[in-house]
């Protein structure tokens, strides 16, 4: 064998450490997982028989799941364009600012590194009723009525969206001024001195050539919401998703199925939808939004 | 290669014949107390039974179900396992449990060992499959101070609905908004209340709430009432509502509750706070009736255990589910024996009393999936309280729903 042979055999034979530990835990599980789906399998019980389109039938005409999947667009659609106009508007600001940047890249990135299960505790208590929620302390303190936020049909999943928000939006802040620094100050002189406004340089120069880091984030993001589960599962009842399904998301919807029901058949088939779901999203952002911008 | 496994056979096959001892395998969760105590008794049975040896097997709650489906098919798993014998019908379906032997189990040893409510728990198509050591019942905390602060005598706590609605009402403050301060009553569905909403309320009012061989939902038909009773608390005496405070047992362990409905298992909760002056008493009856519930975790020999380990597991079960076993479980754990001559000597304890007491006239719901059927409940309260829907109508739903899980679960099983 020639050296370089040798080389690109020992090449494959360090490659072949990650591969197959991808192939055992990612791809075998995920095959599996599509296999399952069109069993009915229950996670105590030894049988595992084909039943076909058995559980995806079952779960169109189950209400529970159709709530849970519209939830689940719901915390997309309101999510994803809170958490990037805010996080471009802050780290636009915050690019400007000179002193004491570190300190507020800091402040905002705090919610981000904090451990989910304690943030969701956090704003479950900071959304209760009187006595004890502060924010309804402070609404009454302005005279005004106290909200049922969490214990409402209509208020808890937007009060659970401001939490995701609150925490992702430390993270997308940092990636979007380390945009904000790879675009090249030439340009923006250059706009200045042929008396472009600060708005006119944003959304002609800074926002275009921010695109493909918008497209990250959207992305990204988007994945973060489809799928979420850890703030629901622990600012709500029981983690049940309530009041009555309001908040429910399909992951959630997927847990207890598998593994309060024991019905891993028809959690796998609902896991399958879910990835077509991301996958069919992230697809369609990825051809609506990638646009090569150059000047 | 191949003599190595010869090896390993030959030292195996000596270990085996010099030991000369049968072997059985008991799993359960990890709760310390519970862990340290079978430690104990499993030295006192080897003991009384040289022949048999014990190897006692923990492992976290959250695992139990999945590490249980992995390993009994594959005959590496216990030969007797604790389990909630809510999940007794999918293990007996799953083909996992044998049944108790007739011949040490006879309906006469468990009728007069056991509470007539554990006889039902533990059976599946009208077989026992499994014995409890210790039990759980409901009863009425309530708040000594917040009882004294309004006016009522500290140590007289209610003994009707009607008495406990109207104390309820003298203890709920409101700020000048409306907004409760402090709850008379926790009301809490998704804690123990569904329990006291299914098998006493629905009883109290003159109902059953499943058919006796557990396939037909009946509340909404024989007690149709009893979701407007619940939640009229909620929504007429305004008492008390579910998540204040976030949840019944944070609002009474902080003085913002002055009763609440909750289990024998909230005692060692309740028990370290000094600042809480609190007493506990038999559930308030309705119509002179009074009802209960009971749950337990129960031991069952499993399909792996077969000829000597049987006989073992038998004598182990036997032994673990004892009245001197039962005994030490109280006193160790704290709680409930499941043996009605254990809990007599206990009946005027303040603590233990009015659980035990409770015990007698409890009842054990059969649930196919416990926490969708505590959902539909649930569900039930919210779509009252939250969505302003006729009470009844909310009922009516749940039972359909109630109907649908369990139709779904006898569905796969024939």
């Amino acid at each position: 064998m020639k050296i370089s042979q040798k080389r690109i055999v020992t090449a494959y034979v360090f490659l072949a450490i990650p591969l197959v530990f991808y192939i055992v835990v990612r791809f075998y599980p995920m095959i599996y997982a599509f296999w399952l789906s069109f069993t009915n399998w229950r996670l105590i019980s030894p049988k595992k028989d084909f039943v076909g389109f058995d559980n995806f039938v079952k779960l169109f005409k189950d209400k529970v799941f159709m709530t849970s999947l519209w939830n689940t667009i719901k915390y997309v659609a309101y999510g994803i364009p809170l958490v990037i106009v805010l996080s471009l508007f802050l780290a636009a600001t915050l690019n400007k600012v000179r002193h004491l940047q570190w300190f507020y890249r800091l402040l905002y990135v705090m919610p981000y590194i904090t451990p989910l299960v304690a943030v969701s505790w956090v704003w479950r208590w900071i959304y209760q009723r009187p006595p004890a929620g502060v924010l309804n302390n402070i609404l009454m303190a302005f005279g005004l009525d106290a909200q049922p936020f969490l214990t409402s049909m209509d208020q808890s999943l937007p009060a659970i969206v401001v939490t995701t928000v609150w925490v992702n939006l430390g993270y997308c802040i940092i990636i979007y001024l380390a945009g904000l620094q790879t675009i090249p100050q030439e340009y923006l002189e250059a706009a200045k001195i042929d008396g472009a406004t600060s708005r006119q340089s944003f959304f002609k120069i800074t926002l275009p050539l921010l695109n493909p880091i918008t497209v990250f984030l959207v992305v990204t993001q988007s994945i973060t919401f489809l799928r979420i589960f850890t703030q629901v599962y622990n600012m709500t009842d029981q983690g049940s998703g309530g009041p009555l399904n309001a908040t429910k998301p399909l992951v959630l919807y997927i847990y207890q199925k598998a593994f309060r029901s024991f019905d891993m058949g028809l959690a796998s088939s609902a896991t399958v939808i879910l990835f077509m779901l991301i996958m069919g999203i992230t697809l369609i952002q990825l051809l609506v939004l990638n646009k090569r911008v150059q000047y | 290669m191949k003599r190595a496994l010869l090896l390993l056979l030959v030292v195996s096959v000596i270990f085996a014949g010099f030991a000369g001892a049968v072997k059985i395998t008991y799993w359960q969760y990890y709760y310390e107390t519970k862990v340290k105590l079978v430690d104990q008794l499993i030295e006192e049975f080897e003991k009384q039974n040289p022949g048999i040896e014990v190897e006692h097997v923990t492992f976290p709650y959250e695992n139990f179900n999945e590490k249980v489906a992995v390993s009994v098919p594959a005959g590496v798993g216990p030969d007797v396992l604790t389990l909630f014998y809510g999940w007794i019908p999918l293990y007996v379906t799953s083909g996992y449990l044998v049944p108790l032997p007739e011949a040490e189990f006879s309906p006469e040893y468990l009728n007069s060992e056991f509470f007539p409510f554990v006889s039902k728990g533990i059976q599946f198509d009208g077989i026992p499959y499994a014995l409890p050591t210790a039990v759980r019942s409901l009863a009425l905390f309530w708040n000594k101070d917040l009882f004294a602060e309004a006016g009522l005598d500290p140590e007289v706590p209610p003994t009707t609905f009607a008495e406990m609605v109207e104390f309820a009402k003298k203890l709920t403050k409101y700020d000048d908004k409306g907004n409760i301060i402090q709850e008379g009553l926790t009301m809490q569905p998704s804690g123990q209340g569904h329990q006291w909403i299914r098998e006493v309320l629905v009883r109290q009012l003159g109902g059953t709430p499943y058919s006796a061989d557990n396939r037909t939902v009946l509340y909404h038909m024989t007690a149709p009432e009893t979701i407007k009773v619940y939640t009229d608390l909620i929504t007429k005496d305004k008492v008390g509502y579910p998540g204040f405070l976030n949840d019944d047992v944070t609002a009474f362990r902080s003085l913002k509750a002055a009763m609440t409905i909750d289990g024998s298992f909230r005692l060692g909760t309740f028990r370290p706070l000094e600042n809480l002056n609190w007493g506990v008493t038999e559930l308030p009856s309705m119509n002179g009736v009074k009802s209960n519930f009971a749950s337990f975790w129960a031991h069952a020999i499993t399909t792996n255990a077969t000829g000597d380990k049987l006989d073992a597991s038998i004598k182990f079960l036997k032994f673990i589910t004892s009245e001197y076993a039962q005994t030490l479980w109280l006193e160790q754990v704290g709680e409930l024996p499941a043996n009605p001559n254990v809990a007599a000597a206990y009946y005027d304890h303040p603590e233990f009393g009015p659980f035990l007491k409770g015990l007698e006239y409890a009842h054990a719901t059969f649930f196919v999936d416990e926490s969708g059927q505590r959902q539909v409940l649930m569900d039930a309260v919210d779509k009252v309280w939250i969505q302003g829907m006729d009470p009844i109508k909310a009922f009516e739903e749940a039972a359909a729903e109630d109907q649908a899980i369990i139709d779904e679960f006898w569905s796969r099983v024939e």
